[in-house]
This record gives structure tokens, C-alpha cells and sequence, in this order.
């Protein structure tokens, strides 16, 4: 019938008009939202799209754009990305030809890799494009593990308490003759990690390679994933994002997500938000929590300092990396920084790779500062 | 076996499980609608206290088939979910063939395994009971590992056991899965189902659940508990209470006695409705003025 292709057709445009928006509507969903039409009819058509094309809360609010824009309504306004982060993502692709008149010493491969080690420890703000394109190499073999904790689980092993059911089952194979006791102990497995990146415009000069930083941990884990949120004027969480494998698709796909790159940091109202939306359910529960910041805030330290309180009840541990730590003469002054301190368990340097790695080990809780 | 009803239209299911007193709004009913009629899981998604879990209770009320619940919990594997064998039973069986004498170990063996040592649990009971409700509460608090497993169990509805065969659901079961957003759950999982977000209801449905729910409170006093609830909403609190909440303050307050609610009254019973103590402190001056100006 044609007339039901054709609606069908319409249907399938919105969900691939969907896709377009960021909502998952993959070729199965299409397949139910089909079903859906079809049993509950053209007038319950929103209702059958949400049910069946919509995966997560966030989705709901483009759902409801594209729809209004489809079937009623003002056509939705187009989402421009952010300009900030593009320019950074752009500079790695065009590393290779501006390069001959932007520098005309640049080292070659080889010299790169023979200052690796120095690279390890200088400042990411004071490093050219060609030795930033190193550093990015070398940060995208991180991988973060957060320090291990006992779990409920148990599994078989040469010591521990004694277990029931395979010794049972051993003694079954035996024909009920007494068997040796087989033993089970509680497995372990790395805590969830979340990093909180500011990418204000104070952090400008770093935020780039914490956020690479960040993909590569966020990509090297087994276990629980890594959740990565940026802060800056806004709260973003950018784990999905960050799930590309290729770190300049990540990094494209995450200047797209954050709207505020380069704002002004409130800092205390941003880790309200987090624990109100994410950390007090489950986020932040029992996990090593990381604050990537300078320290400078904009808000009310007082405010900071209260909900630094709460993170720290709630997070197994919180470790607070500063780039400008290492700075000679740094004194942790900036208001927000002092209030925050006393509810840090660490707090370390950020400002190069050998900082960050020396953070990853404090995350693992190999090495305490 | 008995029947479950056959439903016509969303409207259909809405009033069989206004029935049991649990109200649905329209997503809802449509949601419950087409679970019934695609064979697909319910995922409800939303804050702690709107509902979830209740609604699968209400399914199963309005459906006249049994409630079985799988609670979730770190570290939950097959053997709690799905199957175990009953071990001591085995032994004493082994124990007693070994006393009667008999000696042909593989029907021995074939005895050992038998159904009748299985225990089944929620997932295997579910797929065995037509009609059944499963609800699979707070899946955000499993891990991956038993995500994955629900997903096959979820797609296929039958499970294989190596020593029997394979179990296969006629019929599928009538599937609702709760999570509270601790974690984001697998998309691979949510594909398999129809997602419906749970938000607080307004202040007509809530009272009207409230009505529903506590018939004899006043008519006053519900209309306030609700009206103060939603005021508390509005404000920025670490944990907004949501409709159990306002059920608990209306019936902590009805079990003072109280047919009205006064300033001094709602300050002391507010533990019912917030559970932390900067939410208390923050809510108390609002409160009291809500009461002033109401």
C-alpha cells in the first residue's frame, strides 16, 4: 500500500532526523518504533517514538526538539559547537604544515622520542605545537585504575573461607566419599574513577592535555568505565563522548558536547550540580574522585568548601591535581583552593606528563602525597 | 492456567490499574500498553520514590499473575538469579541409592540432576510462570557481567541449563526493570526495551494518588502534605522527596492525629519527607511560610 509506505518513509525520516540530534535510534529501535505505530496508531505517534527511540534522559529533551521540529511547532534551532575547543582540536590536523613556517627548528621523530624524558617534566603551557603533538602521543597509552576494593562476589581460590557448593559437588563426584574442602575468597576489583576537568579559561593552556589525559583513561580501563565530566560555566558530563577509540574524533566529538569552554569556573556551584545529578546517586559513591583545577574561583569559596565536604563523605578518596603547583613560590592562596584543601586527600601537581603519571599511581593508591 | 486480560487501547490498561489504585498518566498507560503487546521489557528510569517499583506491583495486581522480584545487588551472578542446584539434597539422595545398594553410576548420575533438585530462582521461575510480572529492581546496582547475561536472557526468554536443557518461555514474561541512574546502564540492555522516565507527578495526580492511597486521611490534610511537597520540590534539595515521601508525611501526620497541617507540626515530622539535614534546614523557612500564606 502506498499510502503506508509513504507513512512509513515520514516515520523513518524522523528517526534518522533523530540520529542527527545525537539520540541513538539504531536500526533495531527503528524496527519497534514501527511496531509501536502500528499498534497504538498515527495519533500516539510521540508516545511510540519516546518508548521505543529514546535511551536516557537526555535523550528525551532532543526527542522533543526534533519532534516539535518534524511534526509541529517552530523548526528547532540548529546547535552551533563550540568555537573555543575546535581551534585546539584543528591544531593537530594542521600540525604538519604549519609547522614549516610556525617553527623553522622543529625537531624530528627521532629527536621527539630522545626528549621524550625531558618532555616528562616540562610545564604543558610552556611547550610548542610540535612538542604538545609529542606530549599527545605519549598520553594516549594511559590508563587509569582506580585503587582496588573488595567486592561481594567470591571466587574460587587456594586459601580463604571454605566453599560449600564445589565442595559439595566435588564429594557428588566422588560417590559422597569425604573430599578435600575447596576454598573461595572475595574477589577484588578496581574502584570507578571520575574525573572533574576545568576547562575554564584559567586552565586554558592545560585543558587540552588533561582531556587527553582523560579519553586515554577513561579509554584504558577494564572494570568500571571511567567517567569524565568537564566544569568551566557549566556542567558537562562528556563520557559518551569520550568513547570514541580515536582521540581526535573524542576530542572533536567532545568540543561539540561543551558549551562553555573558556568561561569563567564557578566552581562550587558546578560540584553542587555534579553531586545533586550524579555524584549523591552513585557517581561518586565510593570512588576515587579527581578534581583537575587550578583552584580559582569565581563563585563563593564558602559554598566550594561545603560541598568539597560533602564529595569527600561520599567519595572513597579525593585527590585535587593543580597545574599551577609546581609554579616556584605556589602557595595554595586562590580562595577556592584554600577552602577546598581540607577536604583533599591528595593533592598533587599537574602541569606535565610525569605529574599526570605520578597522579595516575595515586588514583591505583600505590603512592600516597 | 489462567488468562490474562486482553487489552483494546492504552486507556484499557490505565483503568485496570487505576483498579488496583496505582494512577498512570498517559505515557504510562501507553508504555504498559505496548509492553504487553510488543513482548518487550518496561525500562523505568527516574528519582528515587516516584513509583517504579510499584507500578510492576500494580501490573501484576491488574494482570491477576503473580509478582516476582529479582533484586539487584553488586555481585549478583547466575546462580542467585537464575538456577541452583540443591546440593545437600543431592548427598542425602547419593547416600541413600549408596544404602539401597544400587550401583549403576550413570543412572545414578541422570538421578542426581534431576528437576526436582533444581532450584529455581526469579529469572527461571519467571520464565516457567505464565502469567508472571518480573520485576528486575535497581539493575544500575548489578555490573556488567550480569547486564550482559539479562541481555540474552532478555532477547531469547530461554536459558539453557547443561545438565537438563533448555527452559524456553512460552510466553514471555511481563518484564519491568528499575534503575535509579547510579550508573548508566549498557545501551545494548535499554535497545531490548521500551524506556519510559518517571517524573514527579503534578499536584492534581499526586493528590489523587494520595486520596487514593490513604483513604482515610483528611481530604485537607491531603491537599496541603501535597501542595507542600511540590512547594519542596521547587527547592534546590539534595534529595526531592517524591511520592512515597508525601504518602509517609500525610499518614505520619494523620497517625498524630492531625486533620490540618500548622508550622509547628510540618517542622516536627519532617523527617518523613527529607532525609538530610541541610534539606531540613533549608526547607524550614519556606515551609513555614508556604503554611502562612496557604
Amino acid at each position: 500500500m502506498a499510502g503506508a509506505e509513504r507513512a512509513d518513509a515520514v516515520l523513518l525520516a524522523f528517526a534518522r532526523a533523530l540520529r542527527g540530534a545525537g539520540v541513538d535510534a539504531s536500526a533495531e529501535r527503528v524496527h519497534t518504533f514501527l511496531r509501536a505505530v502500528a499498534e497504538l496508531g498515527p495519533a500516539r505517534t510521540y508516545w511510540a517514538g519516546r518508548l521505543t527511540l529514546c535511551g536516557s534522559r537526555d535523550d528525551l529533551e532532543r526527542y522533543d526538539r526534533v519532534f516539535a521540529a518534524r511534526f509541529g511547532g517552530e523548526p528547532g534551532e540548529r546547535r552551533m559547537p563550540a568555537p573555543g575547543l575546535r581551534i585546539s582540536v584543528r591544531e593537530t590536523r594542521a600540525g604538519p604544515r604549519t609547522r614549516a613556517h610556525d617553527e623553522p627548528g622543529a625537531p624530528s621523530g627521532a629527536a621527539l622520542a630522545s626528549s621524550a624524558e625531558v618532555l616528562r617534566h616540562r610545564d604543558i603551557a610552556d611547550l610548542d605545537t610540535a612538542e604538545r603533538a609529542a606530549l599527545r602521543r605519549l598520553l594516549a597509552v594511559f590508563a587509569l585504575h582506580g585503587q582496588v576494593r573488595r567486592t561481594a562476589r567470591r571466587r574460587p581460590a587456594r586459601r580463604g573461607t571454605v566453599d560449600p557448593r564445589r565442595t559439595v559437588r566435588e564429594l557428588l563426584r566422588q560417590g559422597g566419599e569425604p573430599a578435600r574442602p575447596r576454598y573461595r575468597e572475595r574477589s577484588v576489583r578496581p574502584r570507578r574513577v571520575v574525573l572533574l576537568v576545568d576547562v575554564s579559561g584559567s586552565m586554558a593552556p592545560y585543558a587540552d592535555a588533561l582531556l587527553r589525559f582523560a579519553h586515554a583513561a577513561a579509554r584504558g580501563t577494564r572494570g568500571p568505565r571511567t567517567d569524565v565530566f568537564t566544569i568551566a560555566t557549566r556542567l558537562t558530563r562528556v563520557t559518551r563522548e569520550l568513547s570514541h577509540r580515536d582521540p581526535d574524533r573524542a576530542m572533536a566529538a567532545l568540543a561539540a558536547a561543551v558549551p562553555d569552554w573558556r568561561g569563567g569556573t564557578r566552581l562550587g556551584e558546578l560540584l553542587r550540580e555534579f553531586l545533586n545529578r550524579w555524584g549523591q546517586r552513585g557517581t561518586a559513591r565510593g570512588a576515587v574522585v579527581v578534581v583537575l583545577s587550578d583552584g580559582w574561583e569565581r563563585g563563593d569559596p564558602e559554598l566550594l568548601a561545603a560541598q568539597m565536604r560533602r564529595l569527600h563523605r561520599l567519595a572513597h578518596r579525593v585527590i585535587w591535581a593543580n597545574p599551577r603547583k609546581a609554579r616556584p613560590g605556589y602557595a595554595p592562596l586562590a580562595a577556592g583552593m584554600a577552602a577546598a584543601l581540607p577536604s583533599v586527600d591528595a593533592f598533587v601537581e599537574g602541569h606535565s606528563l610525569a605529574a599526570l603519571e605520578r597522579l595516575a599511581a595515586v588514583v591505583k593508591g600505590a603512592d600516597d602525597a | 492456567m489462567s488468562r490474562i486480560p486482553e487489552f483494546k487501547e492504552p486507556g484499557d490498561v490505565a483503568a485496570r490499574l487505576e483498579q488496583t489504585g496505582y494512577l498512570v498518566d498517559d505515557g504510562l498507560a501507553i508504555a504498559c500498553f505496548l509492553a504487553l503487546r510488543l513482548h518487550r521489557p518496561l525500562f523505568c528510569e527516574g528519582d528515587a520514590g516516584v513509583g517504579k517499583t510499584a507500578l510492576a506491583a500494580a501490573l501484576a495486581e491488574a494482570l491477576g499473575a503473580p509478582l516476582i522480584r529479582l533484586q539487584c545487588h553488586e555481585g549478583i551472578d547466575a546462580s542467585q538469579a537464575l538456577y541452583d542446584w540443591d546440593f545437600p539434597r543431592q548427598l542425602l539422595r547419593l547416600r541413600a541409592a549408596e544404602a539401597a545398594g544400587a550401583v549403576d553410576a550413570d543412572r545414578l548420575e541422570g538421578e542426581l540432576y534431576d528437576r526436582r533438585f533444581l532450584v529455581a530462582r526469579p529469572l527461571l521461575r519467571a520464565l516457567e510462570t505464565w502469567p508472571s510480572v518480573l520485576l528486575i529492581d535497581e539493575i544500575d546496582r548489578a555490573d556488567d557481567e550480569f547486564e550482559a547475561f539479562l541481555l540474552e536472557l532478555l532477547s531469547e526468554f530461554s536459558v539453557t541449563i547443561p545438565e537438563l536443557g533448555t527452559v524456553r518461555a512460552e510466553i514471555p514474561p511481563v518484564v519491568v526493570l528499575t534503575s535509579n541512574r547510579t550508573r548508566e546502564v549498557h545501551d545494548a540492555l535499554k535497545r531490548r526495551c521500551l524506556y519510559h522516565w518517571f517524573d514527579h507527578p503534578g499536584f492534581a495526580r499526586e493528590l489523587a494518588i494520595v486520596r487514593r492511597r490513604l483513604p482515610g486521611v483528611s481530604a485537607r490534610l491531603a491537599e496541603q502534605v501535597t501542595a507542600l511537597v511540590q512547594v519542596l520540590r521547587s527547592e534546590d534539595l539534595l534529595k526531592p522527596p517524591g511520592v512515597a515521601e508525601t504518602i509517609d508525611w500525610a499518614e505520619a501526620l494523620d497517625a498524630l492525629g492531625a486533620s490540618e497541617v500548622d508550622p509547628e507540626l510540618a517542622v516536627a515530622t519532617l523527617g518523613s519527607v527529607l532525609k538530610y539535614r541541610e534539606d531540613a534546614e533549608r526547607a524550614r523557612g519556606s515551609l513555614v511560610a508556604a503554611l502562612r500564606e496557604g
